[in-house]
């Protein structure tokens, strides 16, 4: 419900030209040509399946589910309103954040979605590229523009590769799905390391601002740390080396084994060396042709879109005392933001019992009057199936938590154990083998005690529903693959992961848990963590010090055999 | 609980259109699994599914595929967990799908 | 069956296709690589337009610098989802300075013209139902694009610069 005392706020993001509105425009009806042909039969389902996915259109095990793309995870109040809107009208009320910063929506007609993508129009929103083998979402650190730790907002950038990718007439049917994430600081909030492709932005020896690029990251069956590309590239350049490395990946990887046809595998089987190689070769090609160059005045031009809102000045940097259940929220939620007397605040939509990344319309609603009122319009979709208020008043903490709490969104527990990732799977999606929201929902309940949680402190835990890997799990410091065991739902458990930039790919401890014992299994691991840890060690430090074995050995004890 | 599997099949597939969840029943399709027909062997259920994949041009229903089914308590079971799923609707969300009457006519 | 469009308009095929262990015909001909690197010397010696068709593994680099002996390359799309011979259409017009013509040939979509043709294609060899009004239209769904590309269409970027 629209708050009527709250102005509706004009966002510092992207704003649509009108180019950029004839093209979506454009791309609709292209879509709903596509749709007609398909139902009158002109086209095959084999025929219409790449084109569907490529506006971000799945069949699923109950109905169509639409992944909506929200470009570098930020968000306008009346893009959210809308989302709001769609879920409402041909949706049935609720939306899904994603591990990609997307929104999907679960119970989506075919014959709907035309209309669907011109509402999303409406508001500067569409799902184009959210699936298939092409460049997906550029997704980005949640921080961007309010952290004082980055060089520079890194979502002009984000902008750029964005309609750089779109229907890129050579890159739209690789051999696999092509994922970006961009960054700015030495912290990775957006599992760069894990990407396709990621662009840091950094500073070289001279001081000059210039991007680093790594290849070759990814999850799914066979996860890969990715490598270092290029430690510096000019920004004039960038383009052309983004578009160098996608160039040998669509000539040279694979097309003969779906499983083997991430830029991951290519890098993996010729080589870090070899790919520079081959980049480079490209790269010299392309800054020679120029077309690609990107000039400092577009650059510029972009960037001035995300300029930070007007700080107000004179404002206390104290943190109000508004009690101890929003001084804990502060602990975990609230992180310090570049301007004096501001906040970036994390909204975890994770209350211990709820499904992971679901908001209902209705919630939806109340976090827009939420971002008029307190965040200059604007909210970040976070790949930790979260939500952050990237701008808001220290003052106006207490009064955000207050509204929070009747949202049931006010879960002190951001990087807690019970902040955990977790896939659809079995319950929606059709590539899964078991379900994870409901271990998401035990675990969380069986650690629901505050003090507990804080007496463990930071310990991600990220649950994938079959082996492509969605929930992330090869990156949890606690992981959960659900597996299929005779028909019965398994969960492996996996340690030692990370996806920061301390990234690592974690081990998979042994055979399976039944769905009643999981549970009870990461209790007992957490137990050896507390027990063995040295002074200030988070969980993933401990495991790193100490190894497998004793976590192991209590996660057998007493568990039925699997 | 002991359960009977004489390799009984069911034929299900997703409508084009909304994307429901679809039961084979004669020469037609239901919503309901409990509505759907239950294939005795392995040439009854091999003859419906060719049946359907010859009438895929009726761009009306996509991916049909047989799944195994059991007799529990005289009811009919899907044997695996995907199946039941997909017949009564998500776990987590019991207030959707067709297990809380919500059919798409 | 199969027609060729050419220039917006249904096309004479000029070119016979031999198989690799076929007589060579006079005339304009067609041939695999395979067939190419067994008989360059006959083949170049004719005085009749060659054409290759290479599969979707065949970087047109192995031709090497016989590349523009041909008046046809014809780029073999085993399966619509088989997207490397965008790249090695837009490699023969860029790299390779290929003038020829460049020919669509196999499992591709209507929908896939358009990026076919920004990226060098100019032939296709397309089903019977393929219409001259469907080629024009599967051109024409997108006024615009963001990115630079062989067909040197002007981008969103420089239309704006232009305004």
């Amino acid at each position: 419900m629209l708050n009527a005392l709250v102005k509706p706020v004009a966002p510092n993001m992207y704003r649509y030209d009108e180019f950029d509105a004839q093209f979506v425009g454009e791309r609709v009806n292209q879509f709903a040509g596509q749709v007609a042909r398909r139902l009158s039969g002109e086209l095959t389902e084999d025929q219409f399946k790449p084109l569907r996915l490529m506006n971000g259109l799945y069949l699923q095990l109950h109905a169509y589910m639409l992944r909506i793309a929200v470009p570098y995870g930020t968000l306008s109040s009346k893009q959210m309103r809308k989302l709001a809107h769609i879920a409402r009208t041909y949706d049935k009320n609720f939306g899904h954040f994603t591990t990609r910063t997307n929104l999907q929506l679960n119970w989506i007609k075919l014959v709907d979605v035309p209309a669907i993508l011109r509402e999303l129009a409406d508001v500067e929103m569409h799902c184009i590229q959210t699936s298939g083998n092409c460049v997906r979402n550029i997704t980005a650190d949640q921080f961007a523009g309010a952290t004082d730790e980055e060089i520079e907002d890194p979502r002009p950038l984000a902008e750029i590769i964005r309609q750089w990718s779109s229907l890129h007439p050579e890159f739209v049917f690789l051999a696999r799905k092509f994922k970006i994430a961009v960054g700015a600081c030495e912290s990775d909030r957006a599992a760069m390391l894990y990407h396709d492709m990621a662009v840091q932005v950094v500073k070289n020896q001279a001081g000059r601002t210039g991007y680093k690029v790594f290849a070759g990251g990814g999850m799914g069956r066979t996860p890969y740390i990715a490598h270092v590309m290029s430690e510096f590239v000019e920004r004039e350049d960038i383009l052309a080396y983004l578009e160098a490395v996608l160039r040998v990946y669509n000539q040279d990887s694979r097309r003969d084994n779906i499983h083997k046809q991430r830029i991951k595998i290519l890098i993996n089987t010729i080589g870090p060396e070899e790919m520079r190689k081959r980049v480079a070769r490209e790269f010299e090609e392309l800054k020679r042709m120029g077309t690609l160059q990107l000039p400092r005045e577009e650059l510029d031009r972009i960037t001035a879109y995300f300029a930070p809102p007007k700080f107000e000045t004179g404002l206390a940097d104290t943190m109000p005392d508004a009690g101890p259940d929003f001084a804990n929220w502060v602990k975990t939620n609230v992180h310090k933001h570049k301007a004096p007397g501001y906040a970036i605040a994390t909204i975890t939509l994770k209350t211990p019992g709820q499904v992971p990344g679901d908001a209902t319309s209705e919630q939806m609603d109340v976090i827009a009057d939420l971002m008029d009122e307190f965040s200059v319009g604007e909210v970040r979709v976070t790949h930790e199936q979260n939500l952050v208020l990237p701008h808001v008043r220290k003052k106006d903490l207490p009064a955000i938590y207050a509204k929070l709490k009747e949202l049931d969104f006010a879960a002190p527990n951001a990087g807690l154990i019970t902040d955990i990732i977790a896939c659809p799977g079995l319950d929606y999606c059709d590539l899964a083998n078991a379900r994870s929201i409901p271990i998401a929902q035990s675990i969380a309940k069986k650690f629901e005690n505050l003090d507990r949680q804080h007496e463990i402190g930071e310990l991600k835990i990220k649950i994938s529903g079959c082996i492509n890997a969605c929930g992330h799990h090869h990156a949890g410091h606690i992981g959960i693959l659900g597996v299929d065991k005779k028909g019965v739902e398994f969960y492996q458990l996996v340690l030692g992961g990370s996806g920061a930039e301390d990234a690592s790919i974690g081990t998979i401890m042994g055979p399976g848990f039944g769905e009643h014992e999981i549970a009870d299994a990461v209790e007992r691991v957490v137990n050896v963590y507390l027990a063995e840890r040295k002074d200030g060690e988070r969980f993933l430090d401990t495991y790193r010090r100490i190894g497998m074995e004793k976590f192991k050995a209590a996660a057998y004890q007493g568990a039925v055999a699997a | 609980m002991a359960h009977q599997n004489h390799g009984l099949q069911m034929l299900t597939a997703n409508r084009l259109r909304d994307g429901d969840v679809l039961y084979r029943k004669g020469s037609g399709w239901v919503l309901m699994l409990a509505d759907g027909d239950v294939y005795p062997d392995q040439a009854s259920a091999d003859a419906a599914l060719a049946a359907a994949n010859a009438e895929l041009v009726r761009n009306e229903f996509v991916a049909p595929y047989l799944f195994e089914v059991r007799e529990d308590g005289g009811k009919i079971q899907p044997v695996k967990e995907r199946e039941i799923i997909r017949a009564a609707g998500p776990t987590v969300h019991p207030h959707t799908g067709k297990q809380a009457g919500q059919i798409n006519a | 069956m199969t027609k060729l469009i050419k220039s917006g308009a249904y096309a004479q095929d000029g070119f016979v296709p031999v198989g690799d262990d076929a007589a060579l015909p006079d005339g304009a001909v067609i041939v695999s690589l395979a067939r190419f690197q067994k008989d360059r010397d006959a083949l170049l010696a004719r005085n009749t337009p060659i054409g290759v068709k290479l599969q979707a593994n065949e970087n047109p680099e192995l031709l090497g610098a016989d590349v523009n002996h041909f008046s046809l390359i014809a780029l073999e799309f085993p399966k619509f989802r088989d997207g490397r011979a965008f790249s090695w259409a837009r490699m023969l017009r860029t790299r390779l300075g290929f003038t020829g013509e460049i020919r669509a040939v196999g499992d591709f979509l209507y929908d896939q013209v358009n990026y076919q043709h920004r990226v060098g294609f100019d032939a296709w060899e397309v089903p019977d139902h393929f219409t001259i009004e469907m080629f024009n239209r599967a051109l024409s769904e997108m006024t615009n694009v963001y990115q630079p590309s062989t067909d040197g269409k002007k981008t969103i970027r420089e239309l704006r610069a232009g305004r």
